[in-house]
């Protein structure tokens, strides 16, 4: 039965090898780049949430965000409360309706879907992240003369992204795998390469096995990925103290004569440890 | 009135109906060292919050050069930046190293070219002996190292007034000395201070001016000589008497 099996996957990478490694680029580089752009939305809406609106600003600034928020959170429960794979079709048949040109671009579409879908799940994401930085973080901002755009951009957000690093990764192996819902609109990704080549050959079973083996090494290999770049983000685990600038001074750092020695010195005369 | 660099006019803070801060008056001059000294939830802390404008106040008006700064008019990070404020918890920048806390502030909000912000970065860390570490993050330094850095930070801003919220109140006992030594240091400087404080030994030593709180007014003030040795009010003796018998 696994040499069949064996020889019919044999057969089929012969044959369709080159389609499905195409199947696996699309996939990639549609994940890879929804997710940066869905960051990008999710730090926009979280930022957007997270303006400080105290009783005492002006009426006008307060109504605005008010509206900024609810749209927001309707954006939010809208993408997030639907499934990706009728978002894909509502908007892939739905904007020719209001548009009157058809959007051909099949890259445009799926991009724009996972995207935006994307985008709500971070949105609450980076919102919780913001809210999760200690508030003595703002007030040292303040303190030295920030505005709010500053604290945010220097401070917080840097501290927020590496807090939210698990999410994103999260996010992104989500997307590996689910923009093959795509398939729905002829986006030619992984799965869809499935769908054709055994709709083809009738070999379900071989062309499924190999989806996959190649799916869970895409993951486990951007797992992978990403727990490295957690773990750069982190910074050096120790750091190096520095005396050979000009304008530091060594107070304090005493480097013992070399010549002459310590009792706990194995060079020196004087040394009373144990002798080989 | 103009020689004033800070003067607080009928300040009060309440937080719903709570009244922290009932009528305070006070002014601070160039070279003062001032503590602030009271039980807790005399509203010390909110008081030095409220003169850096991180607490909204209800009434009063606090003047910096004569100016007031609550009424929306001045620009609140300018004064803000002349009007450093070191904090009971650092609030160092977690994701910046011990220079880059430093030179922010200066860069972005001063708009010091970034080699000039370095070298004035580095003569503070010098002061307070925090210069060696400048490539370690606030994390991998202790408590009191965090401390003198936050102190560094303010002082790089060079502000005309640095305020101190309990500085040393969430170190450990044998690092409060390299705290307090800073501060002597700069208080010997002619640098103006307003600290809040519970160490009666700065308040009594280095300080020029003591303010006793108690129930979110002033009871009493004046020369650090007089107070603690022959306190007017009741409350001050009876406060004086319980923290420098421990």
């Amino acid at each position: 039965m696994f040499a069949q099996l064996l020889s019919d996957i044999g057969s089929l990478w012969q044959k369709y090898g080159t389609v499905y490694l195409n199947g696996i680029a699309n996939t990639l580089i549609l994940a890879t780049v929804s997710t940066l752009i869905g960051c990008i939305i999710g730090f926009l809406c979280g930022i957007l949430q997270t303006i400080p609106c105290g009783p005492n600003e002006n009426i006008a600034k307060r109504i605005l965000l008010k509206i900024v928020r609810i749209l927001i959170r309707a954006y939010v429960e809208i993408f997030r409360g639907t499934p990706m794979i009728l978002q894909a079709v509502f908007i892939f048949y739905g904007l020719p309706y209001f548009f009157g040109v058809s959007f051909k671009d099949i890259w445009t579409v799926s991009i724009i879907v996972v995207s935006v879908n994307t985008g709500a799940y971070m949105a609450e994401s980076v919102r919780g992240g913001i809210m999760s930085i200690d508030p003595g973080q703002f007030e040292g901002a303040k303190a030295i003369g920030m505005n709010h755009w500053q604290t945010m951009l220097y401070v917080i957000l840097p501290q927020t992204l590496r807090n939210i690093m698990p999410q994103i990764g999260n996010n992104y192996i989500i997307n590996v795998k689910d923009t093959s819902v795509m398939f729905i609109i002829g986006f030619s990704d992984f799965f869809a390469v499935h769908k054709m080549v055994s709709g083809a050959v009738f070999k379900y079973f071989p062309s499924a096995f190999m989806e996959m083996i190649g799916y869970l090494c895409l993951t486990l290999l951007a797992s992978f990925l990403l727990r490295k770049l957690e773990k750069k983000m982190a910074g050096k685990p120790d750091y190096e103290l520095v005396n050979t600038d000009q304008l530091v001074m060594t107070a304090g750092t005493y480097n013992f004569p070399s010549d002459a020695g310590s009792p706990f010195d194995e060079m020196s005369k004087d040394y009373k440890g144990e002798k080989k | 009135m103009s020689d004033h660099i800070l003067e607080i006019r009928h300040l009060s803070k309440a937080f719903g109906s709570h009244a922290v801060l009932k009528d305070i008056d006070f002014t601070v001059d160039q070279g003062d060292v001032t503590s602030i000294i009271g039980a807790s939830g005399s509203g010390k802390s909110t008081l030095l919050r409220c003169i850096n404008l991180l607490e909204t106040l209800t009434t009063g008006e606090i003047l910096f050069h004569g100016q007031d700064v609550t009424k929306g008019k001045i620009n609140q990070s300018a004064y803000r930046a002349k009007v450093g404020m070191v904090f009971q918890s650092f609030n160092l920048f977690n994701n910046m190293t011990v220079l880059e806390n430093c030179m922010i502030g200066q860069q972005k909000v001063l708009k010091i070219p970034k080699e000039d912000s370095r070298n004035k970065a580095l003569y503070y860390l010098n002061k307070v002996g925090m210069a060696p570490y400048i490539n370690a993050r606030p994390d991998q330094i202790s408590g009191g190292q965090k401390q003198r850095v936050a102190i560094a930070r303010a002082l790089s801003m060079e502000p005309e007034v640095l305020l101190f919220d309990e500085p040393t109140s969430a170190l450990d006992p044998e690092m409060v000395g390299e705290v307090l030594d800073v501060m002597k240091s700069l208080a010997k400087d002619k640098m103006t201070m307003l600290v809040v404080t519970h160490e009666m030994s700065f308040a009594r030593d280095v300080s020029n001016h003591v303010v006793y709180m108690a129930d979110g007014v002033i009871e009493e003030a004046g020369d650090p000589s007089v107070i603690f040795t022959n306190p007017q009010s009741l409350r001050t003796r009876e406060f004086l008497k319980r923290i420098l018998a421990v």
